[in-house]
């Protein structure tokens, strides 16, 4: 066992684990934060996706233990200080991106990613860049419209439909 | 997955002490290999992390050559090839989805040599140099059928030396649920000639198409190749297509990269 510690959405964390350990498992069972959600566990949903020095990772594949060190953002720290939702959060809200919710996070932190690195996507960038986010309900209209609307584009009409 | 000893070296030295101990494997990103250990199709007595080892990071042109640290993710090839070799730097960012390329590498990618992988297309349609802590390879040596190469046990990719082309691409027909190619084709143009190698096609993994070679050495352009058939023989058959498509998209993706090379 080896004690691995990271930054978890700016706090110092730690844990004790087995080689074996995933990133997603260090999270969820060691660390408590239960919004990084497990689909496939076969690295190819994306509902695990989380932030690893400011990179998306899919977090079912990688070594807890390989990451010692990291600086992580899940889900949890995507809301506002106050508690409330974050500018992502909320337009995943207001456009209503999620139906069952599982990939939910997954979709969130990836859309970190993506407007980080570019902030006013087009539809197609943002179609393109979810490739590895999988919605068992289909629901990607909606989401492409959250995502959208959370780089303050115009989210009401999609040229897919 | 099994238990196993993780250990991650600062330098190349300490990885290569470390895989010489019994049932040692090495990991790179492990976009491959940990789905491999969960499915126990692979459980290592002890596994070496390589993403620790600066000196196998980083993408540096020397003169006309483009050298790529192994342990260099798809991501950053994306980006900073894209000056000096836009061609290899599009088949990166090609790869998997966002979050495989921002932790699959290059070196992890030649070392598996997935027979679907996009990698080793470029690496044999460029006639690379695979550098280990050993030797050199040349590519026409080091792939030897799916997933075997000419590694041996305990044997490290350092980097790879890929010869810059005057123009190159990489046209992938995507398989969508795995994101591997169903086919992908690289080609290259040198002074010396064009080099065409086809991933995701033959049962023996990544091989060049002698054929089209001479043709577009001839006459570079799509229409070169417009009357050459690969043969199905020998091509991959399974639910997402029959060899004789396979042999088929040999044909056609070799145009499209060509239409593509720039």
């Amino acid at each position: 066992m080896a004690h691995v510690k990271m930054k978890v959405n700016g706090r110092e964390m730690g844990a004790s684990v087995e080689g074996r350990t995933l990133l997603s498992s260090y999270l969820r069972d060691l660390l408590g934060l239960t919004g990084t959600h497990v689909g496939c566990d076969t690295s190819q949903c994306g509902a695990c996706v989380v932030l690893v020095n400011g990179q998306a990772i899919k977090s079912c594949t990688a070594f807890a233990a390989d990451l010692d060190g990291a600086e992580v953002t899940t889900v949890e720290g995507m809301a506002n200080s106050d508690g409330s939702l974050g500018r992502i959060q909320q337009a995943f809200q207001d456009y209503h991106g999620l139906q069952c919710g599982f990939c939910t996070p997954g979709m969130v932190m990836s859309t970190a990613a993506l407007l980080a690195e570019n902030p006013k996507p087009t539809e197609e960038e943002v179609r393109h860049y979810l490739e590895g986010n999988i919605c068992r309900c289909t629901g990607y209209q909606n989401i492409v419209r959250a995502v959208m609307a959370a780089s303050g584009q115009d989210a009401g009409a999609l040229a897919a439909e | 997955m099994h238990n196993f000893e993780f250990v991650k070296p600062s330098t190349l030295a300490e990885a290569v002490a470390a895989l010489g101990t019994d049932e040692a494997q090495p990991l790179s990103g492990g976009q491959t290999l940990i789905p491999s250990m969960k499915a126990r199709l692979n459980a290592p007595g002890v596994l070496v992390s390589l993403t620790g080892i600066a000196e196998l990071k980083g993408v540096c042109r020397e003169g006309d050559t483009l050298v790529i640290g192994a342990a260099t993710t798809h991501a950053t090839v994306a980006a900073d090839a894209a000056a000096d070799f836009p061609g290899l730097a599009a088949l990166a960012g090609q790869i998997g989805d966002p979050a495989v390329r921002n932790r699959g590498t290059i070196g992890g990618s030649l070392a598996n040599n997935d027979p679907s992988a996009c990698y080793p297309s470029a690496a044999l349609g460029t006639g690379a140099t695979i550098v280990t802590n050993a030797r050199e390879i040349a590519a026409d040596d080091y792939f030897q059928g799916m997933f075997t190469t000419a590694l041996e046990e305990g044997e490290i990719i350092t980097s790879i030396r890929f010869p810059i082309p005057q123009r190159a691409a990489y046209a992938k027909f995507l398989q969508p649920a795995s994101r591997f190619a169903l086919t992908g084709v690289f080609v290259a143009q040198y002074a010396a000639g064009v080099r065409v190698a086809v991933t995701g096609a033959s049962e023996g993994g990544v091989f060049r198409w002698a054929e089209a070679e001479a043709a577009l050495s001839a006459q570079f352009n799509a229409d070169a190749v417009a009357g050459l058939s690969h043969p199905a023989d020998g091509m991959i058959s399974d639910l997402h297509g029959t060899s004789e498509y396979r042999a088929h998209l040999v044909r056609v993706m070799t145009q499209r990269a060509v239409r593509a090379a720039q």
